[in-house]
């Protein structure tokens, strides 16, 4: 072998050794996952697009007003927002499926799908369900969508919101679709007292900015 | 006709997490809405929803609804602290805990003043 020859292979080397200590380096630092949870169409996807609208100019997820839109779990990586006072926060986020007790194909055809197509919805809506449930060990913090026009009262809430409290991964929670008239965000700022409650329209964008920085401050 | 049963604290108090679902779980699937004294952990919830949706199989078991009756008296001083020892050890005993065949119950509604079963 030529003394080039030489060269080439050893700078090659190098750069390979170079490219493996610098994986292994990144591959200790742990990147930050946040995830989005909450029952079915309280708008996690929305709010995914949103976010990755403004910060990486695409979509993320798929959005329909049938429940169970969502039925495996979809990570974006690396999303870095930068806020106003030039506050970064670098994150992957985890959008999951909308977690509910109950799973039922019809009424899928009711919202006008085939019988097949339904039980196939309905059955990958079970295992998204617990798919989300497995991941809440994996989140760093959690941002819960809820629809600010529902009871938030319910079970399932309560549950998710338990289950991050008893696993210390800290919780926003976001009263979402104040657009609607029949909105109430007041009643689950009663319904969850020892929660920071934040009001958006992820569909519309009002509030964003202001989720943005919110989003900063409690992940930092 | 519906058919509710009672399952008092201590006929779960000594079971593990998993074995509690299963038999709370193998009661609603029999048709039965359970009347459990006492509540699950946030954890057990979770594991209860988990297998609930593992079992699902149409038309037979479309899942659960579950709903709460929170005991609102506190302890105070010394009784709080005992309390709140043997509700780490072995779970909350106080409360009522409705879980029921998503088949008859239609929706559970319950707020800090009221509880409502609507049935199908
Ligand atoms: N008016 C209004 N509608 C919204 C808003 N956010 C979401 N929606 C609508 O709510 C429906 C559900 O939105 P998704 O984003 O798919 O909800 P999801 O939480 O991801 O639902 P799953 O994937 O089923 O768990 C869609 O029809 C959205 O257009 C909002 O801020 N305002
Ligand atoms: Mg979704």
């Amino acid at each position: 072998m030529s003394v080039r020859g030489k060269q080439v292979v050893t700078s090659f080397i190098k750069s390979l050794l170079h490219k493996i200590s610098f994986g292994t380096l990144f591959a200790k630092k742990k990147s930050v996952k946040l995830g989005l949870y909450g029952p079915p169409n309280g708008g996690k996807s929305t709010l995914a697009n949103r976010i990755t609208n403004d910060w990486l100019g695409e979509d993320m997820s798929s959005v329909s007003n049938v429940e169970h839109e969502t039925r495996e779990i979809i990570i974006r990586e690396q999303i870095i927002i930068k806020g106003k006072k030039g506050k970064e926060l670098s994150f992957n986020l985890v959008d999951t499926p909308g977690i509910s007790t109950r799973i039922d194909y019809e009424d899928f055809m009711k919202k006008g799908m085939k019988r097949t197509e339904a039980k196939k919805r309905a059955k990958e809506a079970t295992k998204g369900v617990i798919e989300s449930i497995k991941w809440l060990d994996d989140m760093d913090s959690v941002v819960v969508v809820l629809d600010s026009t529902k009871d938030p009262y319910s079970q399932v809430n309560i549950t998710i919101i338990g289950n991050l409290q008893a696993r210390k991964i800290p919780v926003l929670i976001v009263a979402n679709k104040i657009d609607l008239k029949r909105s109430n965000m007041e009643l689950i700022k009663a319904a969850f007292p020892q929660y920071e409650v934040f009001g958006i329209s992820a569909k519309y964008g009002t509030n964003i900015e202001e989720f943005y920085e919110k989003l900063i401050e409690f992940s930092t | 006709m519906v058919t509710f049963q009672f399952v008092p604290f201590d006929s779960i108090a000594k079971l593990n997490s998993r074995k509690r679902v299963n038999k709370l779980l193998r009661i609603v699937k029999n048709n039965k809405i359970v009347i459990l004294e006492g509540r699950l952990t946030p954890e057990e919830e979770a594991h209860l929803i988990e297998r609930t949706m593992a079992e699902i199989s149409h038309p037979r078991f479309s899942g659960i609804e579950l709903g709460r009756i929170e005991y609102s008296q506190k302890y105070k001083g010394w009784d709080a602290v005992k309390h709140k020892l043997a509700s780490m050890l072995v779970g909350e005993r106080r409360g009522l805990t409705v879980i029921g065949p998503a088949t008859i119950i239609d929706k559970i509604v319950n707020n800090p003043s009221q509880f409502q079963l609507f049935m199908k």
